[in-house]
């Protein structure tokens, strides 16, 4: 493999302790390695530009059945931005739902070279690998939704941690699923009768066991286990005015909890779209912003992560395994709905969403999210999103970065906003100067996402071991920028390696790459009674056979990579 | 000894059963029986073992008569007449797995045409719909184990999809359903008196074509609001307690087929059927869903949707995707003859096509893929027999609820035969050496 050595940029690695210093970064056989280890490289000169690690998303509906409901049931998505089939790329369509190739495509453009798709329904995972596998370029992982499957109500209603550790393990086999995610715990159950879980303490109609109860037997269970991920969160009340402080309640359950894994991850709740979650008022009239509330709990409890879910201020597409959701967002914007419940597990909603600057809550949203950012103490722990494409497309973090990075950037939109005043009033994002540098950016986009994951042996920094995944900007950070100038600097990576390989070289994708799933394999004492459970749920309530489920073969699944946990006992 | 293979899928309708079990001759060349699977299903793995059965490609002569060809010339006059081509149009994909579909989305980008599935005459309709007003639906287990409110409107599973009532709807005993068919209530709609109709609790015998009128009035009835005496033949009385059925139940479904996706108002029927659903759903929980008929018509559209975002009927001669159903759907393009060269695998448009686009294709350079001897292939200049995806291949299929199935492998296909996959792996890698792009 050709060896290259990225001369003379101003690097950001908050693992390195690189705050712009100039340096070289060499790329060995795939790995970063010593700049004195490679022999006759080919020189990248970086000079006056800003080199990061590869970024790292940890929050994204990017493939699988919701994801292409929302791109078949809108075709007008795909109006204007259709890109016809080039040299060495597919052809490419669709803005706030791209098909899978513009999906490998503009990850790379941003910089980022790692994906984690972040709903994967169990009964249809192999869908969601098989757009992984058409997704070029990025290392993908996805989580398969655990908070209303049936197995898990009933082993935490009964207490049985070691048999939800098992049943886990088991599913993320199944599925070649990453991590332990959670969606409205309880309330998508609920949804199977058109009910919610609106609080921690309401309880699931007939399993008998509450929202709260059920997010602190996955962390248990999900340090029981001692995954490379903690448990992540989407709590119960998304997107209601008052919100908070069910968010609070949820935060609540990591109290006291330590992580135990060999991965290196310090945390044990992440808490996704935190944005959607920050609200105060008891009505739209009076919605206001409760970032703060949020993101000091955030930053004083050090065993919990967030992403933040930027409002972007587009036109987009809703989707989320809190069908309740969904549904009562169609009530509220009277926009086509779609709704897909999956047996014994699972729900999904899908419905296009307007965030219009003329509309006072889009405003207010949009400045909790730039709030949360601002206010967090410590980046590692609170990392850029756009929960695409709920709160707006991936496509947006140029912009996001533009807003964070330059407070004139955020004034000139506050007063765009056609209800500018109400919107002031009703959030402090006008009273917050901070400018966030690019080593902060760097680990909330990087080094921050990547050891909340357990992968920071392999993502995130440039220590000489890990991937070789290099992004290039041309951006100097010496000079003064133009918040456009800054936004279109990130718009379009000059170079981007991915494990060795050069992706983009002078701005346009040279290479595919050698894409990789990567899937947690765990080793589990024999449990009996776990598969007895399973054998008769498949048995009785299943609309496929056991022998049907697990997914498995080159044709979903080219290039896995699995992380091992062993947990036996 | 024979042998048995167990959670065998059947490659027949959208059911997509998947607890079939195939007993094999100790040989393992034979399928002998064929248990739990419907007559047509097992009818299905039983014909694979025609002796009859073309195992070479078939080049039709200028008398009229075929003559057998290598694999090599059937690769070679595929991919001239694909790369040569200005506009190509590949159809059918509806019963092959989603592995060879995208293979032939890869092709067809290459050549610029056009790519279409069985959609374009049944269930495009249902697309269109849904693009306008969404659809709330769920998992066939879902109904299994939750609703206690059936409805089959314009469709009749009793023949098109014989086990879709005891795996799925209305027999089967779930885990909010113990008592199986006696929790549950059953409406059928249908101008005719089926086999489904007679299995009902009520059976609306809708005006042939009215069925528009119906479910419009269904929805005023849930608001209790005033109806003519009759509407679609039925009385208002029944429609007042058939929306009161509805609204009254737990959970419910409405199951719908061609009966009202190609019927008079077409798209209008399905709007109107969801829009029904989602009122429901401010009563109770309900859902909707298609009765997709070929096993994998779904998984065509799912991999159109995330290679190029629609669904069916999609042109790709510019090099990007466009979609324009009536403009460029299959029958259309055929009948204002703007393709030049006409692709068929994995569906018969020669037994269901109108008889001028079928005239058409028998003007054009054509090659149909087919394990067997259909229509479609004897007005085709070529036809490349393959195995039987699903009896001798694997690969993944999409259920009518979108719920994806890796198909199994039962037995090996005739020595010699290629499979869909590698087939259309052959001619893209001569359309890429004919274009010259790596
Ligand atoms: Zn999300």
């Amino acid at each position: 493999m050709t060896e290259y050595l990225i001369k003379n940029g101003f690097v950001f690695d908050p693992v390195l302790k690189l705050k712009g210093e100039k340096a070289d970064v060499a790329i060995r056989d795939g790995k970063i390695v010593e700049t004195t280890e490679v022999k006759k490289p080919k020189v990248i000169d970086a000079s006056g530009m800003t080199v990061m690690a590869g970024g790292v998303e940890i929050h994204a509906h990017i493939a699988g059945p919701k994801v292409n409901s929302g791109r078949i049931f809108r075709p007008e998505d795909k109006l204007f931005n259709t890109v016809p089939v080039k040299k060495n790329m597919r052809a490419q369509g669709g803005f706030s739902i791209p098909t899978t190739y513009k999906t490998g495509y503009a990850y790379a453009q941003l910089g980022y070279t790692t994906a984690m798709e972040a709903a994967m329904p169990p009964l249809f995972a192999r869908h969601v690998h098989e757009e992984m596998r058409d997704t070029p370029i990025l290392d993908e992982g996805a989580y398969p939704v655990f908070g209303n499957n049936w197995f898990v109500l009933e082993y935490i209603k009964n207490r049985e941690v070691e048999n939800t550790a098992a049943y886990i393990a088991w599913l993320l086999r199944a599925t070649k699923g990453y991590a332990v995610k959670s969606v409205n715990p309880g309330g998508t159950e609920a949804w199977g009768w058109g009910l919610n879980c609106l609080q921690v303490n309401d309880p699931v109609p007939y399993f008998d066991v509450t929202p709260d109860e059920i997010t602190r037997g996955l962390i248990e269970a999900n340090e029981y286990l001692g995954l490379p991920h903690s448990l992540h969160i989407h709590g119960n009340n998304l997107g209601n005015p008052g919100n908070y402080t069910t968010t609070l309640d949820t935060l609540k359950a990591a109290s006291g909890q330590k992580a135990k894994n060999k991965f290196g991850r310090e945390t044990i709740l992440h808490h996704t779209h935190v944005q959607f979650h920050s609200y105060g008022g008891d009505k739209w009239a009076n919605f206001e912003s409760k970032a703060r509330e949020i993101i000091d709990y955030i930053n004083k409890h050090k065993n919990i992560t967030a992403d933040v879910g930027f409002v972007t201020l587009d036109e987009t597409t809703t989707m989320t395994a809190d069908g309740p959701f969904e549904y009562h967002l169609s009530q509220l914007n009277h926009l086509k709905w779609v709704n897909a419940d999956v047996e014994l597990e699972t729900a999904a909603g899908v419905v296009p969403y307007v965030y219009s600057p003329d509309i006072f809550v889009c405003g207010v949203q949009w400045a909790i999210g730039l709030e949360i950012a601002l206010l967090a103490k410590d980046p590692m722990r609170v990392f850029i999103s756009t929960d695409h494409p709920n709160a707006g497309p991936f496509t947006r973090y140029p912009r996001i970065l533009k807003w964070l990075m330059s407070a004139k950037a955020r004034e000139e939109q506050i007063k765009a906003f056609k209800q500018s005043d109400k919107v002031v009033n009703s959030s402090e994002i006008a009273g917050i100067d901070r400018e966030l540098d690019l080593y902060e950016v760097a680990a909330m986009t990087r080094a921050g996402p990547a050891k909340c994951l357990g992968l920071s042996h392999l993502y995130g920094s440039l220590k000489p071991g890990v991937d070789g995944d290099v992004a290039v900007y041309d951006f100097n950070p010496e000079k003064e920028h133009t918040p456009d100038q800054i936004e279109k600097a990130f718009s379009s990576v000059k170079y981007l390696f991915k494990r060795g390989e050069k992706i983009i070289d002078n701005h346009e994708i040279v290479s595919h790459g050698n894409k990789r799933t990567l899937w947690v394999d765990v080793k589990v004492n024999e449990n009996l009674q776990v598969m007895r459970d399973i054998q008769e749920k498949f048995m009785k309530y299943y609309t496929v056979t056991l022998g049907n489920y697990e997914v498995h073969g080159r044709h979903f699944i080219p290039n896995p990579f699995a992380l091992e946990v062993d947990a036996t006992r | 000894m024979t042998k048995t293979v167990t959670d065998v899928i059947c490659p027949f309708c959208g059911t997509l059963c998947d607890d079939i079990e195939v007993v094999l001759s100790d040989d393992g060349k034979k399928i002998l029986e064929v248990v739990n699977a419907c007559a047509i299903g097992a009818q299905k793995f039983h014909h694979a073992m025609a002796e009859d059965r073309p195992k070479k490609p078939r080049m039709k002569q200028p008398d009229g008569t075929y003559k057998e060809v290598s694999y090599d010339e059937a690769v070679e006059y595929t991919a001239q007449m694909l790369a040569n081509a200005k506009k190509p149009l590949l159809y059918g994909w509806s019963s092959t797995s989603c592995e060879a579909d995208s293979i032939g989305n890869e092709i067809t980008e290459l050549c610029g045409g056009c790519v279409d599935n069985t959609a374009a005459v049944c269930h495009g309709t249902t697309l269109i719909a849904l693009q306008d007003v969404g659809v709330p639906s769920c998992t066939l287990g879902e109904v299994r184990n939750r609703a206690d409110r059936i409805i089959y409107w314009g469709c009749n599973p009793a023949h098109a999809h014989p086990r879709h009532m005891s795996r799925y709807s209305i027999f089967p005993r779930g885990f909010f359903t113990g008592k199986g068919s006696q929790s549950r209530k059953v409406i059928v709609v249908d101008p005719r008196v089926t086999d489904t109709a007679k299995l009902a609790d009520y059976h609306y015998q809708v005006e042939q074509g009215r069925d528009y009128e119906l479910l419009q009035a269904f929805r005023t009835a849930l608001k209790g609001e005033w109806l003519p005496d009759t509407v679609a033949g039925i009385p208002k009385e029944k429609i007042y307690e058939g929306a009161e059925v509805m609204k009254s139940g737990r959970f419910g479904i409405i199951f719908f087929g061609m009966g009202v996706t190609q019927s008079l108002s077409k798209n209008h029927n399905i709007d109107a059927a969801i829009c029904l659903t989602k009122e429901l759903n401010t009563y109770t929980k309900f859902t909707i869903m298609p009765m997709r008929g070929h096993y994998n018509v779904t998984g065509h559209g799912e991999v159109l949707g995330w290679q190029y975002g629609f669904p069916y009927s999609v042109d790709i001669s510019r090099g990007y995707a466009r979609y324009n159903p009536g403009d460029t759907s299959t029958i259309d393009l055929l009948l204002r003859g703007e393709v030049d060269a006409f692709f068929s695998i994995a569906t018969d448009p020669g037994a269901h096509f109108p008889i001028d686009a079928v005239r058409r294709i028998s003007e054009l350079p054509s090659v149909a893929v087919d394990p067997f001897i259909t229509p479609t292939t004897e007005v085709s200049k070529l036809h490349v027999p393959v195995a039987f995806v699903g009896i001798e291949v694997g690969g993944n299929a999409y259920r009518m609820d979108n719920v994806p199935i890796d198909c199994r492998k039962v037995i090996d296909p005739p020595e010699g035969v290629l499979t869909d996959e590698q087939f259309l792996e052959r001619v893209l890698k001569r359309i890429r050496e004919l274009k010259g792009v790596k």
